[in-house]
């Protein structure tokens, strides 16, 4: 019962501020709402029992993503609304009709799927050491080693071509 | 009622799709690119739904690479729009039709 409480409250929390994020015609104030979603986002790993993942997510995402977003938030000094150019092309409603129809079908995939099939249960790989932050630090430094370098490679490039790309001139 | 996989796999769908609608309907770019932030935290929300279900790390591993990227994906992009608005002195996308034609 307190899982359940617990779930649809951050479920709930997640869907509204992302709604505000969406919606909210201030970008400085979507900006504080999209913290509020992941830290909340964030909650529901604690509750999946993927504690590293949570500090991972307050830390790079909460932390570190969103003042990039509000870093760039102030250096764009908007003399007009960037809603008022409109372009005749632009089929909002259509393309939220088509998003609800999309959404109608995922959840009828989700739904249908889990009542034919019980999911097979997958054997837990060997690994020698317990905890979560351990495990994945096992994971990541063992079976996943090389993703994990092609990962710390496209941050350098990512950090790189930003450089590039914001610089006056070089 | 307990809380099972679906649950989470239906919260994660809402909140993919709530940022599908954030991209299609929004024109501040930076909004659009917040958007897009919201449908890779929906991707994560489903991996460790099913690393928590099946009893294997992996896609808590496969999360930490999606938070990666997305941390690349962000610092490009909003490089980007620093450049663009430097040259156009605007955010909205309407207006980012110089490749178009």
């Amino acid at each position: 019962m307190g899982e359940a409480i617990a779930f649809y409250t951050i479920a709930a929390f997640i869907l509204g501020f992302a709604v505000l994020v969406v919606t909210t015609k201030d970008t400085v104030h979507s900006v504080l709402f999209l913290v509020l979603d992941f830290l909340f986002v964030a909650a529901l790993y604690v509750m999946l029992g993927a504690q590293f993942l949570a500090v991972i997510q307050v830390l790079v995402y909460a932390g570190g993503i969103v003042v990039l977003y509000l870093f760039v938030v102030m250096l764009v000094n908007l003399k007009r609304p960037p809603e008022a150019h409109h372009d005749p092309h632009r089929r909002s409603k259509l393309g939220m009709a088509l998003a609800a129809a999309v959404l109608l079908e995922l959840a009828i995939i989700v739904a249908s799927g889990y009542a034919r099939a019980a999911s097979p249960t997958v054997p837990a790989a060997a690994i020698p050491v317990s905890g979560n932050t351990e495990q994945v630090g096992w994971l990541l430094y063992t079976s996943y080693l090389i993703p994990f370098e092609i990962a710390s490679m496209l941050l350098l490039v990512a950090m790189i071509g930003a450089i590039v790309l914001a610089k006056r001139e070089l | 009622m307990p809380i099972t996989p679906t649950h989470y796999m239906l919260l994660s769908a809402a909140l993919f799709i709530i940022g599908v609608v954030g991209v299609m309907v929004r024109r501040n770019i930076i909004i659009i690119f917040m958007s897009i932030e919201l449908i890779l935290n929906a991707v994560n929300i489903n991996l460790v739904t099913f690393s928590f279900q099946l009893h294997n790390l992996i896609g808590q591993v496969f999360a930490i690479f999606v938070i990666a990227v997305a941390a690349a994906e962000a610092a490009v992009g909003l490089g980007i729009i620093l450049a663009f608005y430097r040259n156009k002195e605007s955010v909205n996308i309407d207006e980012m039709n110089l490749m178009r034609w």
